[in-house]
């Protein structure tokens, strides 16, 4: 039986409607002996308000240099259960789809060698086990592998790419997301496990500008499916909103954010040429309003945490290009990148940050990528910008001026 | 007993094996969706087949004894099929419109959470906090658990102006969007790091720990073999704890969290937003936080009286004025919330048009 440990503290978070992370831990703490540690030490980081972890040393399976992230207690001579309580990292599937047959499977090893703890997800997307020592890590991973199971990324590496639900249960989508992130997953296995950039890279996946996966908040390559034609009207539809209750002045012609869109005599009309795309409309009024046309991404680099210079949104590299498998031209793209960022990036900084540093003319250039309205919100406000010996020698205002 | 053979470099499982026989048939396919209650939705494609999703919430740190019930579950009512959402919901998808009704009924008798569906708060994206990490500055998931109490009506019953993403993170280092939610509290050190100088000789890397620092407040001090740091350039990011364990920073007594408000990460009507500093400092005060709690309530109920339908709790604040924002919630006006850090000069007030 595992040790029980007192938790008055930790037992307050076990009332009120909300499911308790305290009630998941005891579930686990009455079979092992990690759990049942591990709940004892966040009593103590309850009572004192400070964490009891620590950081440092290296761990992982032969052959990787990620997806194991080294954790010790910081009080192991009273929990010595816990004093290494390591978290691996698995590669969890393109859109959070799983079969109870996979899940059991996944528990199943889990019991076997670890505290019986696990997130569902880690913010990155990665299937966490939370809690084992050194010694299991080579047999946690010949059993999960030999089941078709790989590691995340941790890490200086490419990290676990995560996407929306996509093509599989949204009308929305205009790529096929979780075959994109499947593809990136697999082309890139061995940026993945063998960490060999300055810092991380993720990539996250969604199908429309309503961004449920929050890519252009936290992905350093944001890729976000967009259209090229015009949004289809179904009028029998909008009327039946308008009869529904729907003030489609108010809520749909009023807000659209370029004032593209106009109701009179209860039909709508879009001016789409000057429609930017953002989907207020096509979210509320699902039913009848379609993307149609030429369907592809917009390819965004650099978004990230506070650390180190302060948070980033993604930005336009790449306003459009065609999303579809084998994803050639997308792979040599970030190839370049990733080229470009292993020559010139320091050690911690990604590769939004680099591009700040040494600017958007040199890292378009050599990806070749050229210059478009599209990549900024408004052009330069200062007088100061460089040219080439090439720049000299090119006469651009003839072309306007003729 | 002898273990199976590994194998590397494989990727994750093929997710087409993970779909429910309607989602393969229809993949790509779908018409509309309609949002049936907080916890049911429907999905209709244009062959007419229809998928239905019920969704609960989940504290994300899951033993497998609760991953095995949602296994069980998912084999009686959706063929084994269910998936989670990236903010730690769990769907089950019903193919069986017959089999929504026992499902819901017996969700509700385990006392599962149902909801988060449409203009409502949705579950808490959160990070690792005292469960398991060593930069942690507060606990996420006991923030998490009494705000999600505290709002358990918004996630299931009540609807708001739009929705409404909370987020937690344990420290600035940020796992997870909350710079980008509408409303969100990150945890924070006030104290400069400890120096344990023994320890920044035999287990810290000089050039990188003197490198990570974001207002460059660390110097080599090469008497000690080890570093200095000029308190008044610190502004506690701990970042160097991070990267040199020998720097530590977490204090019972001064840490402590923020909330911030105002983000968005879609871009429908406006563009993506990062959240704002309302709050500078709220005391830890575990198991749980009641200050914080209140202080939700106060932003939570402001955006409801004042939002216009569709309005994001970001989209109403700037619509209002920032300083409207804090005559209605009397939150007071300090000197940590102007920037100064690396963006400052595109948050001053370049006009002279403003409310009192």
């Amino acid at each position: 039986m595992p040790k029980k440990y007192d938790t008055p503290l930790l037992d307050e978070l076990e009332k009120g409607p909300f499911p308790s992370f305290v009630t998941e831990i005891k579930k686990a703490a009455a079979r092992t002996e990690m759990a049942a540690a591990e709940l004892g030490v966040l009593e103590r980081c309850y009572r004192e308000k400070k964490t009891h972890w620590k950081h440092g040393g290296i761990v992982g399976v032969r052959g990787y240099g990620g997806g194991v992230i080294g954790r010790y207690s910081d009080v192991p001579e009273d929990f010595p259960e816990v004093a290494h309580f390591h978290t691996v990292r698995i590669n969890s599937i393109a859109g959070f789809f799983y079969t109870s047959e996979s899940l059991r499977t996944i528990c199943d090893i889990w019991d076997k060698y670890g505290s019986g703890l696990t997130n569902l997800h880690g913010s990155t997307g990665d299937l966490v086990l939370l809690g084992t020592t050194t010694d299991k890590l080579e047999a946690i991973f010949a059993e999960y592998s030999s089941r078709g199971w790989d590691l995340g990324g941790s890490g200086s590496a490419m990290r676990t790419p995560s996407c929306c639900v996509g093509p599989a249960r949204c009308e929305w989508s205009n790529i096929d997301t979780l075959d994109i992130n499947y593809a990136v997953t697999q082309e890139f296995q061995d940026e993945m496990h063998r960490p060999a950039f300055p810092y991380k890279f993720k990539f996250k996946t969604v199908g429309c500008a309503v961004d449920c996966n929050a890519s252009i908040a936290r992905a350093d390559c944001s890729i976000i499916g967009t259209w090229k034609g015009n949004i289809a009207v179904d009028q029998a539809e909008v009327a039946n909103y308008a009869k529904a209750g729907m003030d489609i002045q108010a809520e749909i012609a009023d807000l659209c954010p370029t004032q593209c869109i106009t109701y009179a005599g209860g039909k709508l009309a879009i001016d789409d040429a000057n429609c930017s795309r953002c989907m207020h409309c096509i979210a509320k009024m699902t039913k009848a309003l379609k993307a149609t046309g030429e369907k592809g991404a917009s390819i965004l680099i650099g978004s990230k945490a506070p650390f180190v210079v302060g948070a980033t949104l993604s930005w336009v590299i790449v306003p459009f290009i065609k999303m579809e498998a084998p994803y050639t031209e997308f792979f040599a793209l970030i190839r370049k990148m990733w080229e470009w960022w292993d020559e010139h990036g320091k050690n911690r900084e990604r590769i939004g940050e680099l591009i700040i540093r040494r600017g958007m003319r040199e890292f378009l250039e050599y990806i070749g990528v050229d210059p478009v309205p599209q990549q900024v919100k408004e052009p330069r406000r200062d007088p100061f910008w460089f040219w080439t010996e090439d720049d000299l020698n090119q006469k651009p205002w003839e072309a306007y001026t003729k | 007993m002898a273990l199976p053979q590994r194998r590397t470099d494989i990727g994750p499982p093929h997710y087409k094996d993970f779909l429910p026989p309607v989602i393969q048939k229809n993949y790509g396919d779908w018409k509309y969706h309609e949002v049936i209650n907080g916890g049911l939705m429907v999905h209709v494609a244009n062959s007419g087949d229809k998928i239905w999703t019920v969704r609960i919430a989940s504290p994300r740190l899951l033993a497998t004894d609760t991953i095995r019930e949602y296994a069980d579950l998912a084999e009686k009512y959706c063929g084994g099929y269910v998936r989670f959402t990236t903010r730690n919901n769990v769907e089950f998808l019903v193919s069986e419109e017959k089999n929504i009704e026992p499902l819901v009924a017996e969700l509700k008798a385990k006392k599962q959470m149902l909801g988060g569906i449409g203009p409502r708060i949705s579950n808490i994206v959160h990070t690792q906090g005292w469960i398991h990490c060593h930069s942690a500055c507060t606990d996420a998931s006991g923030l998490v658990k009494v705000l999600m109490d505290e709002f358990a009506d918004y996630f299931n019953e009540k609807t708001l102006p739009n929705k409404v993403r909370f987020a937690v993170a344990c420290c600035t280092n940020m796992c997870g969007a909350v710079h980008c939610s509408d409303i969100a509290v990150v945890a924070i050190h006030r104290k400069v790091p400890r120096i344990e100088h023994e320890n920044v000789k035999n287990m810290c890397e000089v050039p990188s720990t003197l490198a990570c620092c974001p207002t460059g407040a660390i110097s080599p001090d090469p008497a000690k073999k080890s570093i200095k740091i000029k308190d008044e350039k610190c502004m506690y990011c701990g970042n160097c704890y991070s990267v040199c364990p020998a720097l530590p920073i977490s204090d019972s007594e001064y840490d402590g969290v923020a909330i911030v408000v105002g983000g968005k990460v879609g871009s429908l009507r406006s563009d993506p937003k990062f959240s704002k500093l309302v709050i500078p400092y709220i005391p830890n005060n575990p198991p749980r936080w009641p200050e914080v709690a209140k202080a939700f309530k106060i932003i939570l109920d402001a955006y409801i009286a004042g939002a216009k339908k569709h309005e994001r709790v970001g989209e109403w604040v700037e619509r209002i004025g920032w300083e409207q924002f804090f005559n209605i919630t009397k939150f007071p006006f300090t000197f940590q919330h102007i920037d100064d850090f690396t963006i400052a000069r595109e948050t001053f007030r370049t006009s002279a048009a403003f409310k009192w």
